[in-house]
């Protein structure tokens, strides 16, 4: 398990990331946290030409306001934004999710850009992306452009990045006033990649009927994977126990999941629906009357 | 003897070194210009290798030696060492160091690169050109037994290489007049110690002495120098083997031999050049060994009390590829099934079969879990089909504490009756019972059910053979500055030797704890032994540390009444001190008594039995000592998802006499993390073709402390009368009855009839939705109530 030889750069700015990426294209390989990276270096699953390392780049960690949102440099540790504050206040639903990734001594390296470019089918920040309407800041010599979630996860560990590019930024708009939300997960053990988890955002009216349901899974599908169907049946119904049961019903019917070591496709597809009605029926209980 | 620290939870004296990083495992052994072995492994289960050209590896700048089959010496071309013979193994099949041209499991080594650096010597693996012609490969264990399979090995034209049958009293009469009988299929998947320190070999040739050094991660220093002096035309005084901090062992590092231990030894004399293999966890998976492979057919007769009239099992034992260590585990299997329970008339018939997988040897249990699981589940069966209480059932079976010593009628892995020497079954259990709360268990489970919860409550009782012979021995020395020093070639991988065996020295010669140094596992401090394996340490290696302290106490008196001028029955030891009982200032330093045995003029008497305050001693059971134990554990179930919770655990344990609690306590917790992870995590995944889909930890699941609750440990103490001290071991109790009680545990809360180990979330939710079609409703009212307080 010892990595194959690779040539390696440790640029320090943004500019040389990019120029090394420009040159190197897809032979170059960008290093964040190295959580995923590091152990396919050492298994010789990855064999980049040139592995650009991130961790000395200025100006890639960071927590600002964004359109009332948040916006999160793409090097920012996940354990730094799951005690940020204004996370904690703004995107409580990204401070919960954040929090069931690997255990503190992963997210002490593992960064949120890193999380997002993985792509990862049962990692939690895509989820939380998803239903949050995040957008990826990509850069490249060419310039910068900006890509919604929806757009962003394109497959199997595989995103919009073009092999010119990085991601230096994810911009997450602020969670609706008096929206309900939850995440959950269950995982082999705690600690590990989920194998079915449940994201979701709802808001309601002043009758408490849903005006706007988000739910995004993971461990189900090729990537975060949003069930507008089952978002639609609950627009303008009182998310109590009943209709939290049918919009898991429904998410069950409607998901076709791979099955895998960890647990078969009846497991994900049965707990898909399980986990739905219990984070709406959390989601439910959080969300305050639209004002 | 005295009675300071024996029985006291003395801290354990190496703990300060280990934890702060000071430790020596057998990477930390780093000789100045080493070079570093790689292995190229098979990737296929089963294959002839019809070309293999190292020649671009051998060219590689910083490549020192490329070793394929073809290129070693005639004695290593041979199959490795059979360890065990037994008359029932009738094809005792081992492994290679490389291969010759077929390979029998993924991982087997086909070709070995020494190089200046571990990196160089993998980018030269990848240039080693194999051409493999693929054969239909054997994994499912069932399938190999049928007419028809391939055979792991051609020349057998079977894959069952031994097959065997104990019987006691009449099994078919009793089967046949007994108005009860429960059959069950029961089964136990495979796992892999995972030791934290994997295998790792650094070997230095002294090209100037002729001696050969081998630092070796293994559990038997001394075996592994006497095979390789042999393998290498050695003598046996030329070989040195030290097995230094050993990070984990678990039975999978008593192998003789691992072709690395082999390789490196040989390329180090054959270079004049240190060489170093550290084995790296992807290596680990698919090159130590495992265990646990097993499928039983059971059956019980009872009466309509629930008497046992009869217990038989016919079972089928997984060997893997190879089968160096024997049939051991099946054995063990066999006869420790019987447990607690006085049981008439037994049949035990197994079959052990090849199949490509990587070998099997002991693993913590050793065949105990499956014994233990099998006896168990048909106990619970009993229960439920007569509608008797569970415990009650246990009580009316239990041998009882007046038929000690209790002999099964079986015989046990050293060879020897297996008689239990001692023990109180009922106490143990009733003890436990009360620990867990048993008695008000119902109105409990029904409370949580009113709370939407799902709980269930498990009982596993085992019997555990311990301390088995040969032999092992102990040298204690007292030096003229009044330190102590023990050596014994035992090794240690984490039991707390080094505490423990000071105990006892401390206790016999009067002196503090912290004046006596432990020396284990090093062939050259002590030049006899065995091994640290089957729950033996402490009864064989301890009792021989008491009776070589014991040797040198009253060498010390005889010594010392020359000196005080004093009758040697007048004296005491203490605090350092040899002194006259009653006038304590008539007193001569221990220090100056080994100054006085060791003389620089003069003579030495005959019976002082040499110079020196010294002794050796060798302590060889009869046979082995059994402990035994109850667990008892709650569990919760998520009906949701099939997550289980284990809310409590608990240990009633008797190993004997008790050296160190807190050392047994640590022993314990351990053994039930491992049993834990046997029930609900740890499971190695073969596909059709053999291949690993487990190998990292990622994909095999150990427990963490999230998952593991600690253990609430109580002891009962029934001495051994077998040894001096009175010991039993204890260094498997935790793991051997953790399946049965999670099973149990789970059949309570659920209504199921668990008959496989281990389970999982998807495996517990099948049972759920296949067994009760209602439940999925329910789950969700129930789930919702949970909310996601989900996540232990």
């Amino acid at each position: 398990m010892k990595s194959a030889p690779f040539g390696y750069l440790a640029p320090v700015s943004r500019q040389e990331v990019l120029a090394a990426l420009r040159r190197y294209g897809s032979d170059a390989k960008l290093l964040a946290g190295g959580q995923s990276l590091v152990p396919l270096l050492a298994m010789r699953l990855a064999r980049p030409a040139v592995l650009v390392d991130l961790n000395r780049v200025a100006d890639l960690a960071y927590i600002k306001p964004w359109r009332g949102g948040l916006a999160i440099g793409a090097m920012t540790r996940q354990r730094a934004a799951e005690h940020d504050p204004r996370i904690r206040e703004r995107l409580p639903l990204l401070h919960e999710a954040v929090r069931w990734v690997g255990h503190p001594q992963i997210r002490n390296r593992g960064t949120v850009g890193g999380s997002m470019a993985h792509a990862d089918p049962a990692a939690e920040l895509p989820a939380a992306a998803s239903v949050l309407n995040a957008k990826f800041v990509l850069a490249s010599a060419r310039g910068e452009r900006v890509v919604d979630a929806g757009g962003f996860f394109t497959g199997y560990l595989s995103t919009a990045i073009e092999p010119d590019e990085m991601l230096v930024e994810v911009r997450f708009p602020a969670m609706p006033a008096g929206a309900g939300w939850a995440f959950t997960e269950i995982a082999r053990r705690h600690g590990d990649f989920a194998l079915v988890g449940v994201a979701v955002i709802l808001r309601g009216d002043a009758d408490g009927r849903c005006t706007d349901a988000r739910l995004a899974f993971t461990g189900v599908s090729h990537g975060p994977l949003r069930l507008t169907e089952v978002e639609r049946s609950l627009m303008s119904r009182r998310v109590d126990a009943p209709a939290a049961d049918d919009a898991g019903r429904l998410a069950s019917s409607l998901l076709d999941p791979e099955g895998d070591i960890h647990a078969t496709a009846r497991y994900r597809r049965h707990v898909a629906g399980v986990l739905a009605t219990r984070a709406l029926l959390d989601a439910a209980g959080r969300m305050r009357g639209a004002s | 003897m005295g009675t300071r620290y024996f029985g006291e939870r003395v801290q354990r004296s190496e703990d300060p070194r280990l934890l702060t990083g000071r430790g020596t495992y057998v990477d930390d052994v780093q000789p100045a210009a080493a070079l570093h072995a790689a292995v190229l492994r098979s990737p296929h289960a089963r294959a002839r290798i019809t070309r293999l050209d190292a020649s671009r590896a051998a060219a590689m700048p910083g490549v020192a030696l490329v070793l394929t089959h073809g290129d070693l010496p005639p004695v290593l071309k041979e199959p490795l060492p059979k360890l065990i013979p037994h008359p029932a193994l009738i094809h005792h099949k081992t492994q290679y160091a490389l291969a010759p041209g077929q390979v029998r499991h993924v991982g087997e080594p086909v070709a070995f690169v020494v190089a200046t650096s571990r990196y160089l010597a993998e980018d030269a693996l990848e240039t080693i050109e194999v051409e493999y012609d693929l054969l239909p490969a054997v994994v499912d264990l069932e399938a190999a037994v049928q007419r028809g399979s391939p055979p792991v090995h051609e020349d057998m034209g079977t894959n069952v290489c031994a097959e065997y049958t104990q019987r006691v009293g009449d099994p078919d009469a009793a089967f046949d007049g007994a108005p009860h009988v429960f059959r069950e299929r029961l089964r136990m998947d495979r796992g892999t110690a995972a030791p934290m320190e994997t295998r790792g070999v650094v070997a230095i040739w002294d090209t100037k002495t002729r001696q050969l050094v081998v630092y070796d991660s293994t559990q038997a220093p001394i075996p592994i120098r006497n095979g390789l002096a042999r393998l290498l035309g050695l003598p046996q005084s030329s070989v040195r083997v030290i097995a230094p901090d050993v990070g984990g062992g678990f039975g999978p590092k008593i192998m003789m031999f691992y072709p690395e231990e082999v390789l490196v030894s040989h390329a180090a004399m054959h270079l004049g050049r240190p060489v170093k293999w550290i084995e790296d966890r992807r290596e680990n998976f698919v090159s130590m060994n495992q265990e646990r492979e097993q499928i039983h057919d059971a059956e019980i007769a009872v009466d309509s009390d629930g008497r046992i009239l009869a217990v038989r099992t016919r079972f089928l034992y997984d060997a893997g590829a190879y089968i160096p260590y024997g049939i051991i585990v099946p054995i063990v299997a066999s006869t420790q099934l019987v447990g607690p329970y006085r049981i008439p008339n037994y049949e035990c018939t197994f079959r052990a079969v090849f199949t490509n997988k990587v070998i099997v040897s002991p693993y913590r249990g050793a065949g105990r879990p499956h014994g233990c699981f099998v006896m168990e589940r048909l106990i619970e069966r009993v229960a439920r089909e007569l509608k008797i209480d569970r415990a009650e059932v246990r009580r009316r079976n239990f041998v009882q504490p007046d038929e000690f010593p209790y002999d099964t009628g079986l015989i046990f892995q050293d060879n020897a009756p297996l008689i239990y020497d001692s023990g109180d079954y009922p106490a143990v259990f009733e003890k436990a019972l009360a620990m867990i709360g048993y008695a008000d268990w119902p109105a409990r489970k029904a409370a949580a059910a009113r709370e939407g919860r799902t709980v269930g409550l498990g009982i596993g009782f085992y019997v555990e053979g311990t301390g088995i012979g040969p032999y092992e021995g102990c040298r204690v020395t007292v030096e003229p500055t009044g330190k102590v020093y023990a050596a014994t070639s035992v090794g240690t991988q984490g039991q707390g030797h080094y505490t423990s065996f000071a105990q006892i020295v401390a206790d016999a010669l009067g002196v503090d704890v912290r004046e006596v140094t432990i020396t284990t596992g090093d062939s050259g401090a002590f030049n006899w032994g065995t091994g640290t394996f089957a729950s033996r340490a402490a009864v064989v290696a301890g009792n021989a540390v008491a009776l070589a302290a014991q040797a040198v106490r009253q060498k010390a008196l005889v010594v010392a009444a020359k000196l005080l001028e004093a009758r040697a029955e007048d004296l005491e030891l203490a605090g350092g001190q040899v002194f006259v009982r009653g006038s304590p200032a008539r007193s001569v330093a221990l220090g100056d008594v080994a100054t006085a045995a060791n003389p620089l003029r003069g003579t030495i008497p005959q019976e002082w039995e040499g110079p020196g305050l010294e002794a050796s001693r060798y302590f060889a059971p009869p046979r082995g000592t059994f402990a035994g134990g109850c667990h008892a554990a709650i569990v919760e179930i998520d009906r949701g998802t099939g997550a289980l919770r284990i809310e409590r655990y608990v240990v009633v344990h008797d190993c004997g006499k008790i050296i160190n609690p807190m050392i047994v306590e640590g022993q314990i917790q351990g053994g039930v993390a491992q049993g834990i992870g046997n029930a609900f995590y740890e499971k190695l995944v073969y596909d059709d073709e053999g291949q690993l889909l487990t190998q990292t930890f990622m994909d095999y699941l150990l427990p963490t402390i999230a998952e593991v609750p600690r253990a609430e440990i109580g002891h009962v103490e029934t001495p051994s009368p077998l040894n001096p001290l009175g010991v039993k071991g204890a260094g498997e109790a935790g793991v051997i009855p953790a399946p049965a009680v999670i099973a149990s545990a789970i059949d309570d809360a659920l209504g199921t009839r668990i008959t496989e180990m281990p389970l999982s979330h998807s495996k517990l939710l099948d049972l759920l939705l296949d067994t009760a079609p209602a439940a999925a409703g329910g789950a969700r009212a129930g789930g919702a109530e949970m909310g996601t307080g989900n996540r232990a």
